[in-house]
């Protein structure tokens, strides 16, 4: 078996007791790494708040700043919430271990530490530090900023909260016989800049894109960040989304290509938003009746021959900001009541 | 009369970390046991339960890690008594530690030298 050695890294040893941190140090840099040492936690917490630690090794019984008092600091700060401590102590009864976990340490070495153990519990320590940057490099590369902050001030939790927002569906018109039309390398081609421009409508108006399927996409707009006017943001984006179509299809006539059409459903209600899927695995999303509404008045903008369609609440929020069409109550698949529904001019 | 310092521990001690770093780190002992002495005994004559608790807590840590079994022990005793409880038992509790870190201190600097 392969010996799991960690890359060397910077730690930084608190304790108000000389020998401890000497030997506990000592151990340390034997073990490759680089150490830094505190001698109280008011000192220790001044240094990780200055950065570039990737460990923290904490005595409990300490004066000025206690152990216990660092890891509530540590706990309140975004920025140094994540950062892993081993609590190094050699206090009596296990309540004390039990409140450390429970302030968040990651692990718990009685004194005077076993440089065995030490070297164990320290390496997969920085092991899951190191997943944990990975998973968060990967948060930042796909989710999008408000989501990734969401991430960062909330700390991930599946399970939902109620939201009142707006859900926008929007997806290529023809897309398969498209895709059928030419080479796979130009369809994605095309969908990275079709997804770009639509990023930028979408995010530049506040929403978050939290889904993209083949050619469609779902966007959520003031969730997980709360929005002033979510139905009007909505709308805008939509209308600025079918403009960068258009002059994609510009483009692409020019190119000898087919222009392509974009069809788009927006509603405006409460939902159920958060995150679903797995611990390892999973997306910020909402659900609910607004969303599915959206998603048929999406589909529905093929039936009418809109590129925007809307409902009632969003209409109602919208006012008289942008030209609009009565389709008058429609069935719409899913829905038991004729809907009234509007379409939205493209300005 | 058991052995002040635990062979085993201090021959593990400078296996790991190495018997030139162990006579430093006994050096640095030497330097702060004084110091821990005082702050017991000043929280002791003061009546500060924390401070008293907090020195004798050190000196266990110390005594632990050296292989000082019976000053660990017996800080420990002080740590977990409590400054009340010490009190109450009477007699010379800071006295009797004092006797035992000069012993532990001893022994540690003939190991050392040795």
């Amino acid at each position: 078996m392969r010996e799991v050695r960690a890359q060397p890294a910077r730690l930084l040893v608190a304790d108000d007791n000389r020998v401890n941190r000497l030997l506990l140090s000592r151990s340390l840099e034997l073990q490759g790494h680089t150490v830094a040492m505190a001698e109280n936690g008011r000192v220790a917490l001044e240094m990780l708040q200055k950065g570039g630690f990737d460990l923290v090794l904490l005595d409990m019984e300490m004066p000025e700043m206690t152990g216990f008092e660092v890891l509530e600091q540590l706990a309140a700060d975004p920025k140094l919430r994540d950062l892993p401590v081993i609590v190094t102590s050699s206090l009596e009864g296990i309540d004390h271990i039990v409140r450390c976990i429970e302030l968040g340490a990651e692990d718990y070495l009685p004194k005077p530490v076993n440089p065995v153990l030490l070297k164990a519990r320290l390496n997969a320590s920085l092991e899951k530090k190191r997943l944990r940057d990975q998973q968060k490099e990967m948060v930042r590369r796909f989710a999008t900023t408000a989501v990734a902050a969401d991430l960062d001030a909330s700390g991930f939790a599946l399970g939902g909260k109620r939201v009142h927002a707006t859900v926008m569906f929007s997806d290529i018109r023809g897309f398969t016989s498209l895709a059928e039309s030419q080479p796979p390398e130009e369809t994605i081609e095309l969908l990275n800049t079709y997804y770009t421009l639509m990023f930028d409508a979408i995010s530049g108006q506040g929403g978050v894109v939290n889904q993209m399927v083949g050619d469609g996409l779902m966007a959520i707009f003031g969730a997980p960040l709360p929005l002033a006017d979510s139905a009007t943001a909505a709308v805008n984006a939509a209308r600025e989304m079918i403009e960068m179509v258009q002059l994609l299809g510009v483009e692409r006539l020019a190119e000898g290509k087919k222009e392509i059409r974009i069809g788009i459903g927006i509603a405006t209600g409460d939902m159920i938003a958060g995150y679903t899927g797995t611990q390892d695995r999973a997306t910020y999303t909402c659900v609910g009746d607004t969303v599915n509404l959206a998603a048929r008045l999406e589909s529905h903008t093929k039936v009418a021959g809109e590129t925007i369609l809307i409902d009632a609440a969003t209409r109602a929020a919208l006012g008289e900001k942008v030209p609009l069409t009565s389709l008058g109550p429609v069935e719409i698949r899913g829905k038991a009541e004729p809907m009234p529904i509007f379409a939205v001019g493209a300005g | 009369m058991a052995e002040l310092i635990d062979a085993a521990t201090f021959k593990a001690l400078q296996e790991t970390a190495g018997a030139d770093f162990v006579g430093e780190l006994v050096g640095a002992f030497l330097e702060e046991a004084p110091g821990m002495l005082k702050d017991l005994s000043a929280a002791y004559a003061a009546g500060e339960a924390d401070k008293f608790k907090r020195a004798a807590h050190s000196l266990k840590s110390n005594g632990l890690t050296f292989g000082a079994m019976s000053l660990a022990a017996m800080a420990k005793d002080l740590e977990l008594t409590g400054l009340e409880g010490v009190k109450a038992r009477g007699g010379d509790p800071v006295a009797a530690i004092e006797t035992e870190v000069a012993q532990a201190s001893d022994a540690l600097k003939g190991l050392v030298r040795a």
